[in-house]
């Protein structure tokens, strides 16, 4: 910790490295890189609960895994996918980028920052512990009131799911607070927002999306919690209560959160398809104002998933027809994603086969999505494999596909050495094909009457081959994940050339500077004067990467390293984790004075 | 610059094996080979969804080849190539995202109005005399049906006359549960202190499977049940003879020894405490008046044979782990003799 550091004393030094300076690191790269390994560690998870889920169904009457363990496994796929998957791969890229393009030398909060991956970290071992202790929530992760109330749900799984929703959610927060104000004011001089790379505009609507959607999961969590720990009755018929307002507060949550699991990939695409096809996106404005009409519909739509809670004609109506219209402006991004890569000149390197692969899945996700639109229809298909198929079209083939996309591309950024682009080829070809075996049977089978969430089938209902493909499809996909896994392993023992600022042709402001970047990201802090600002430099340079890069970082002055974020995330995991099983009051109370004592050292701590 | 031909060549080898899958999905499309299927409506209601699933089907399949296509000759036509020129810089076109901001509007209003038409008309519900009313009550992890007008309780086995509009009365008595009739009218979730409804009218008679669609615990996965359609005469003798009182076998001199030590057993076992053998009396298991003649038992899970109704009695758990009927202990003459008491209730 360097808190003696005269203020302006040459910081171009080689950065610290050791367990100790990830521990109490605020570099938001540095932030973005334990996200993103730490994501990818739960993603594994994730998928291995999809692998057992899988081989469950392969054959009729199964009973390899018992309707307990099922029932956990699909309940913290679904959550680990959402919450500790894709959330926070995005989140890797929020931090990793936003500054970076915005060509910023941190995020607003630097301490906040590392607070919001502690609390994360911490909150996803709360919730995954309860395997240890065989009571993994297992109330879907939807949680559906009464189904999760005390009578019916009376062992620990489904607080661990409340307490862990509720710790992933401050940390989720405080990183949209930041990210928020980071886009905001920390913008290279010139940079308006309509100037904004596409990645930081679906960010900062994403930011929005969660400072106005997690409160209302907070508000259902909290509400839930007390009903579970000292007997309230908000959700307990017996008592006055009524489950379908859980379904309306978690769904005005839910549905904004699907699109919070999709803009960053939106963004991702849409820097990436431009690179790779040599032309400036298409329909900048377009893309800008369908995010976010997309958004503010968002937040309209939510009772589609109701439709057969009987809301009555009129309600039924209304949420159809505002479901039908966010199709537009979605179909919207995808012309002009088609319409960026139209007369260019596409090179197939791996990112932008995943980039393709995107928006061919994402179609197919989008039309089924209009197709349960029409209340009577979904009357069929709702809560059968046909909507597996269906999300799984979008946040798959959707973000999946764009996040490994992203990887691909920013990897270099982040390391310094560019992945195998043969095993990349392979990743995706194995990801696509392993992708439609798995899900599109879905499809059928769904529609030929297969439930959702079953352990089990009879060999009556004749799904017994359609789940083998899927079963042999999931293999795939897993082939295609460890090939990845295989490829970074290579490259980072690897000894290839380090690739230089800029392997791409890149467009925004991260290419113009080292791989990876130096602590303080830019040199000289770099003047925008429109869109693709480093296109747009290079051109004016002649075509190579103009002078500012060659500056040292001397005099860069940059916040401290603090290990206190991570008390305070320690004080709020345990003052929660204390509604485990009941209300252990001096449990709440040790966190709360841990939480207290974080937040108060870190106030006085000198900044840097 | 990757010269796509050599790779293209190879994917062209691919061909035959993509017909061969795609034919034998089309092969696994056939409705007909599943029994629980959505796509073969057999009464009005499932009609007027399955019209809308097929409208937005078709406009889903139009949008997807125009979509996908224009994706794959973008793909193609603009691939890097040694020749290929530096790509005019373009930014947009206004007219052309306007037009493709209509179209889909054009698309949806074409799927919105007749969803809409048929929203109002399948939310009215049936009145007069001739309508069968029926309460369905959702149990952990079986369901009940009542029919008011006749006097009867059963479970498990919802019977309906062809030809005659049923409507649904639904609740429950525990947790969500969600009630579908695949082929007659989709399914509806059931609340606690709350009625919900459907009504159909079947076009046909025959004997369908059909499952619990709201995750409700543990033995969600099995919680099936029939749904028996019986052209009107054969529905009007089932309620007729159903309304007759269960036979007292101890006392009938003809009784076979077996089933007279079974109904014993029925009352000793307690088995009675849960299971009412009354046709208009529930408790809070499955009332098991005339249980011998249901095709299923178990929830609708196992077929009503002497052997599954002694593995079942014998160790539920086994079978249905969480199940709410305890295990007994029943000795393998017990089960055996209880089991012909059942399956003479017919």
């Amino acid at each position: 910790m360097a808190t003696t550091a005269l203020p302006h004393a040459p910081s171009h030094t080689p950065s610290p490295t050791g367990l100790w300076s990830w521990i109490t690191t605020v570099d938001h790269k540095r932030i973005g890189i334990l996200y993103g390994a730490t994501a990818f560690l739960f993603f594994l998870m994730g998928g291995i609960e999809a692998m057992l889920i899988r081989i469950q169904l392969s054959s009729p009457n199964n009973t390899l895994i018992g309707p307990e363990t099922y029932n956990q496994l699909f309940t913290m796929h679904g959550t680990t996918m959402i919450f500790l998957a894709v959330m926070p791969l995005s989140a890797m890229f929020f931090n990793f980028l936003i500054p970076l393009q915005l060509g910023a030398r941190d995020v607003a909060f630097p301490r906040l920052n590392a607070f919001s991956y502690w609390v994360f970290l911490l909150g996803g071992l709360l919730m995954n512990s309860s395997w240890l202790l065989n009571a993994a929530p297992n109330g879907g992760w939807f949680g559906y009131a009464n189904q999760t109330s005390k009578q019916f749900s009376p062992g620990m799984n489904i607080d661990f799911w409340t307490v862990g929703l509720q710790i992933l959610g401050i940390a989720s927060l405080a990183a949209a607070v930041n990210f928020f104000v980071t886009i905001i004011n920390m913008r290279a001089p010139g940079m308006k927002m309509m100037h904004m790379p596409m990645f930081v505009w679906m960010s900062f609507i994403t930011q929005i999306l969660l400072l106005l959607s997690f409160p209302i999961i907070t508000v259902a969590l909290i509400l839930l919690m007390i009903d579970r720990s000292f007997g309230t009755h908000f959700f307990v018929p017996s008592g006055g209560g009524d489950p379908i307002l859980w379904q309306h507060l978690f769904w005005l949550f839910g549905h904004p959160e699907v699109y919070i699991l999709i803009l960053p990939s939106f963004g991702i695409v849409s820097e990436i398809l431009p690179v790779f096809s040599r032309k400036p996106l298409f329909g900048y404005a377009a893309m800008v104002f369908s995010g976010a009409f997309i958004a503010f519909v968002g937040f309209g739509v939510w009772a589609h998933h109701m439709f057969s809670t009987g809301m009555g004609p009129f309600a039924d109506a209304f949420f159809a027809l505002t479901t039908m219209i966010i199709a537009i402006p979605t179909g919207v991004k995808i012309f002009n994603w088609i319409g960026t890569v139209w007369g260019g000149r596409i090179e197939f390197k791996t990112p932008m086969l995943f980039c393709l692969g995107f928006i061919a899945m994402f179609i197919m996700g989008g039309l089924s999505g209009v197709m349960h639109s029409s209340p009577p229809a979904d009357l069929q298909q709702t809560d059968t494999y046909f909507i597996v198929a269906h999300f799984h079209y979008v946040l798959f083939g959707g973000s999946i596909f764009a996040i490994s996309g992203g990887a691909y591309f920013w990897y270099p950024k982040m390391f310094g050495k560019l992945l195998d682009e043969s095993l990349g080829k392979v990743h995706f070809w194995l990801t696509l094909i392993g992708f439609n075996l798995t899900f599109f049977p879905m499809h059928i089978v769904g529609l030929q009457g297969m439930p959702r969430r079953v352990y089990t089938y009879s060999p009556e209902s004749n799904f017994e081959l359609l789940n083998k493909i899927e079963t042999a499809g999931s293999f795939v996909l897993m082939a295609a994940f460890l090939v990845f896994i295989y490829n970074i392993l290579k490259t980072w023992r690897g000894t290839q050339p380090p690739v230089g600022a800029d392997p791409w042709n890149g467009a925004t402001l991260e290419w113009s500077i080292p791989s990876p970047p130096p602590e303080f990201n830019f040199a000289k802090v770099p003047t925008v004067h429109g869109r693709d600002a480093l296109w747009e430099m290079k051109r004016q340079a002649g075509g190579g990467l103009p002078e500012p890069v060659r500056e040292s970082g001397a005099g860069i002055h940059m916040p401290n390293p603090s290990y206190y974020p991570l008390i305070a995330a320690i004080g709020v995991t345990v003052a929660l984790g204390g509604f485990i099983g009941g209300s252990h009051l001096w449990v709440h109370v040790v966190g709360v004075v841990i939480m207290l004592y974080g937040i108060f050292s870190w106030a006085f701590e000198p900044a840097g | 610059m990757p010269n796509l031909s050599v790779p293209s060549r190879r994917l062209l080898r691919w061909i035959p094996a993509l017909t061969l899958g795609v034919l034998l999905l089309l092969a696994a499309c056939a409705p007909e080979q599943y029994p629980q299927t959505t796509l073969l409506p057999r009464a009005n209601t499932a009609r007027d969804q399955d019209h809308l699933f097929r409208l937005t089907l078709w406009w889903a399949l139009v949008v997807f080849v125009l979509v996908e296509g224009a994706l794959l000759i973008a793909i193609w036509k603009f691939r890097s190539r040694p020749d290929a020129p530096e790509p005019v810089q373009t930014h947009g076109n206004t007219t052309l995202e306007i037009v493709w901001t209509i179209i889909p509007a054009f698309i949806l209003a074409m799927i919105a109005v007749p969803t809409v038409r048929t929203i109002f008309k399948t939310a009215a519900k049936p009145v007069g005399d001739d309508v069968l009313q029926v309460e369905v009550i959702g149990h952990q992890w079986w369901w009940e049906f009542r029919y008011p007008q006749l006097g009867i309780t059963t479970a498990s086995e919802l019977k309906i006359p062809m030809g005659r509009t049923v409507n649904l009365e639904m609740t429950t008595v525990d947790v969500l549960h969600s009630f579908w009739l695949p082929q007659f009218a989709g399914k509806r979730d059931v609340f606690p202190n709350r009625y919900n409804n459907l009504w159909f009218k079947a076009e046909v008679t025959g004997n369908f499977p059909a499952q619990c669609t709201e995750f409700c615990g543990i033995q969600h996965g099995r919680m099936a049940y029939r749904i028996v359609s019986l052209d009107g005469p054969a529905f009007d003798a089932w309620a007729a003879n159903f309304n007759a009182p269960p036979r007292d076998f101890v006392a009938d001199s003809t009784a076979n020894a077996l089933v007279k030590q079974g109904q014993g057993l029925f009352a000793a076992k307690a088995c009675s405490g849960c299971h009412s053998m009354y046709p208009a009396l529930p408790l809070i298991g499955p009332n098991l008046h005339h249980v011998g003649s249901r095709s299923h038992i178990a929830a609708g899970t196992l077929e009503n044979t002497d052997e599954n109704l002694a593995k079942w009695i014998q160790n539920p758990q086994a079978w249905k782990k969480g199940v709410l009927m305890p295990n007994l202990g029943l000795t393998d003459d017990e089960t055996h003799a209880l089991v012909a008491y059942l399956r003479a209730n017919q």
